[in-house]
């Protein structure tokens, strides 16, 4: 018994520290620092996230009809509506909607859909941040 | 002959009964999977597989990323998995290859009587709607007792 817990502790960690990257959950801290690391990686310019540069982003048009906004409001604490099909759309601000940006491939899902959507290209990591650190604040 | 000619009508009855139940049965859908449910059902109802040909299916999986002027792109597995789903369920009937449910003549014939003002009225806005008048189009639920027309 005393030789079988030590291996196994370092295992446990092992795997608790694996799950969030691979298949399982993610804090939505963990993925701003993720995003941001990437941004800093893309461009050494970027001075980290800003919220309030992310919420202007998510309301304003970026050459096409549509805005983040226009399915998620302009207040993502608030529940939404697809501008296309009318579907209720869950709340994106994790403080109103906990599921949300806890899964990782969920997130880049979305991400890549919705920017392609929105700007007809995908998002920058920068882009991404900042969004991310907007959706962290409060209501 | 006697006993012969005293069974046709019955017969026929049952006959009847039995188209009828088919009928009735053909507007109620067994559920989709989990997977059907959650990825088709994102943006729109998660409409069922019976409602276009397979070959339908095939074009609007090879085309998610142009899915009726929003990209829908899935990766490569959930992509297969979900048009192996939809080419087990899909409709024998029809022809070519619609992937516009509503632009089939299936569907058309049955929504004849439905004039176009009604499909404008704020709580449908779009045939693609289903729910907005089918209330059981979320389970699968098609029939006409299901039915009820929003002002």
């Amino acid at each position: 018994m005393t030789l079988v817990r030590p291996p196994l502790r370092p295992l446990l960690c092992a795997l608790l520290l694996n799950l969030p990257g691979t298949a399982g959950a993610q804090t939505p801290q963990a993925l701003l620092e993720t995003f941001t690391q990437q941004a800093r990686n893309e461009d050494r310019a970027y001075t980290g996230p800003s919220a309030a540069r992310g919420g202007a982003w998510f309301r304003q048009q970026h050459g096409g009809d549509w805005s983040c906004a226009s399915c998620h409001t302009a207040k993502p604490h608030n529940p939404g509506r697809h501008a296309a099909t009318g579907k209720p759309i869950a709340a994106l601000a994790p403080a109103a909607n906990p599921r949300r940006l806890s899964d990782p491939a969920k997130v880049d899902k979305w991400f890549r859909r919705n920017c392609r959507d929105v700007l007809a290209r995908e998002c920058t990591a920068a882009e991404k941040s900042d969004v991310v650190a907007f959706l962290l604040t409060a209501p | 002959m006697n006993l012969h000619m005293t069974r046709l009508p019955l017969l026929f009855a049952g006959a009847l009964l039995a188209a009828s139940a088919a009928q009735a049965d053909d507007a109620r859908y067994a559920p989709a999977s989990a997977l059907w449910q959650s990825e088709c059902g994102s943006c729109h109802l998660a409409y069922p597989a019976e409602l276009l040909p397979a070959a339908g299916w095939r074009a609007l999986f090879a085309s998610l990323d142009q899915h009726f002027g929003s990209d829908a792109s899935l990766d490569a597995a959930t992509t297969t998995a979900l048009l192996k789903e939809a080419e087990a369920r899909a409709a024998r009937r029809g022809s070519g290859a619609p992937t516009r449910i509503t632009e089939t003549p299936w569907f058309r014939h049955e929504h004849d009587e439905i004039a176009a003002a009604i499909w404008k009225r704020a709580a449908i806005g779009t045939p693609a709607n289903c729910a907005a008048c089918h209330r059981g189009a979320e389970r699968g639920d098609f029939a006409e007792a299901q039915l009820r027309i929003p002002r």
